[in-house]
């Protein structure tokens, strides 16, 4: 291992702001495609239900 | 009875090229690859900042590499399954491959963006610019503007099965950009380095990196295939809202 404290493995020698940035941004960037396609489904089925059920 | 025995075969082969059949499938993988993923992510992320050693040349900066290289390979690689996706609903005319398609386009733009982000954060502390119009650079550029393209005019054409067919067109055209890509350092004289794993010769890299690599870009397949399938199920209600089975299914998530 690389690092001798949590401060020297957030530092990345100089480079933390670099490797953080690709860290997080990708991070991010996944959960939110995955929360938001969790929530579209949700929300296409109440949507198509509201529909339906004014059709019938 | 053999007859019979081999229209079921058929028939069970063929079985899930219906978005009826698909729907519930589509559930079990995207639960089952998004669990993958998250382990592999883990396990890929733990390698790449706890067990490969730091660069000799890059120092600790080369640890993009752990996403960057994945997520360019995935950028690529799900834009070649939309296309075969494109390809099979112009050719067999199946509803469920135009809805496969429309399903990838967004999660292969994120990959793509993604490679971009990563290469620019990357490319500034080694190259001394976040930017530059290279071929490797641009041409992958030019990956985000077809995935947008496709969505774009899949999004602008308002019959769903015209869409299907001029979005598919599009995507297929735009494959000639992916050897592009992939050769774009070999063909042009680039500031991007060339190949880190080829397939005709052993990686030149550490194993641990390597393995770190490795474990991450099978994440990123399993995140995409979740996605994807994620994503279809909702294509596949709003599109099959007509038919017997989607009411009832509606009617059983009250």
């Amino acid at each position: 291992m690389s690092w001798g404290s949590v401060g020297e493995f957030l530092h990345m020698g100089g480079y933390g702001l670099y490797v953080w940035g690709s860290y997080s941004v990708t991070l991010v960037a996944l959960a939110l495609e995955a929360w938001a396609l969790l929530r579209r489904e949700r929300t296409t089925v109440q949507r198509l239900r509201l529909e339906t059920g004014r059709a019938r | 009875m053999p007859a019979t025995h081999v229209t079921d075969t058929r028939s069970s082969l063929f079985r899930f090229a219906s978005p009826a059949s698909f729907f519930p499938l589509a559930a079990a993988l995207a639960r089952w690859c998004g669990l993958a993923a998250v382990v592999l992510l883990c396990a890929g992320f733990y390698i790449g900042f706890f067990v490969a050693p730091t660069d000799a040349q890059q120092g600790e900066s080369y640890r993009i590499i752990f996403i960057h290289v994945p997520a360019a390979w995935m950028s690529m690689f799900i834009y070649v399954v939309m296309a075969f996706w494109a390809a099979a609903g112009l050719i067999f005319r199946t509803r469920l491959s135009g809805m496969m398609a429309v399903a990838l386009a967004p999660t292969g733009a994120l990959f793509t963006f993604l490679a971009l982000w990563t290469g620019a954060l990357w490319g500034k502390p080694t190259w001394g610019t976040w930017w530059v119009w290279d071929a490797r650079l641009t041409s992958e550029l030019i990956l985000l503007f077809l995935y947008f393209g496709f969505m774009a005019l899949h999004a602008a054409t308002e019959d769903v099965r015209r869409a299907d067919k001029a979005a598919a067109v599009l995507a297929l055209t735009g494959l000639v950009n992916i050897p592009v890509i992939y050769f774009s350092v070999k063909w042009w004289n680039t500031l991007h380095q060339g190949a880190s794993i080829s397939f005709t010769s052993a990686p030149t890299m550490a194993g641990s990196m390597f393995a770190g690599m490795m474990l991450v870009a099978l994440a990123f397949w399993m995140y995409s295939i979740a996605a994807a399938c994620l994503r279809v199920r909702s294509i596949i209600l709003a599109r099959e809202r007509g038919s017997a089975w989607v009411a009832a299914y509606l009617r059983g998530q009250a």
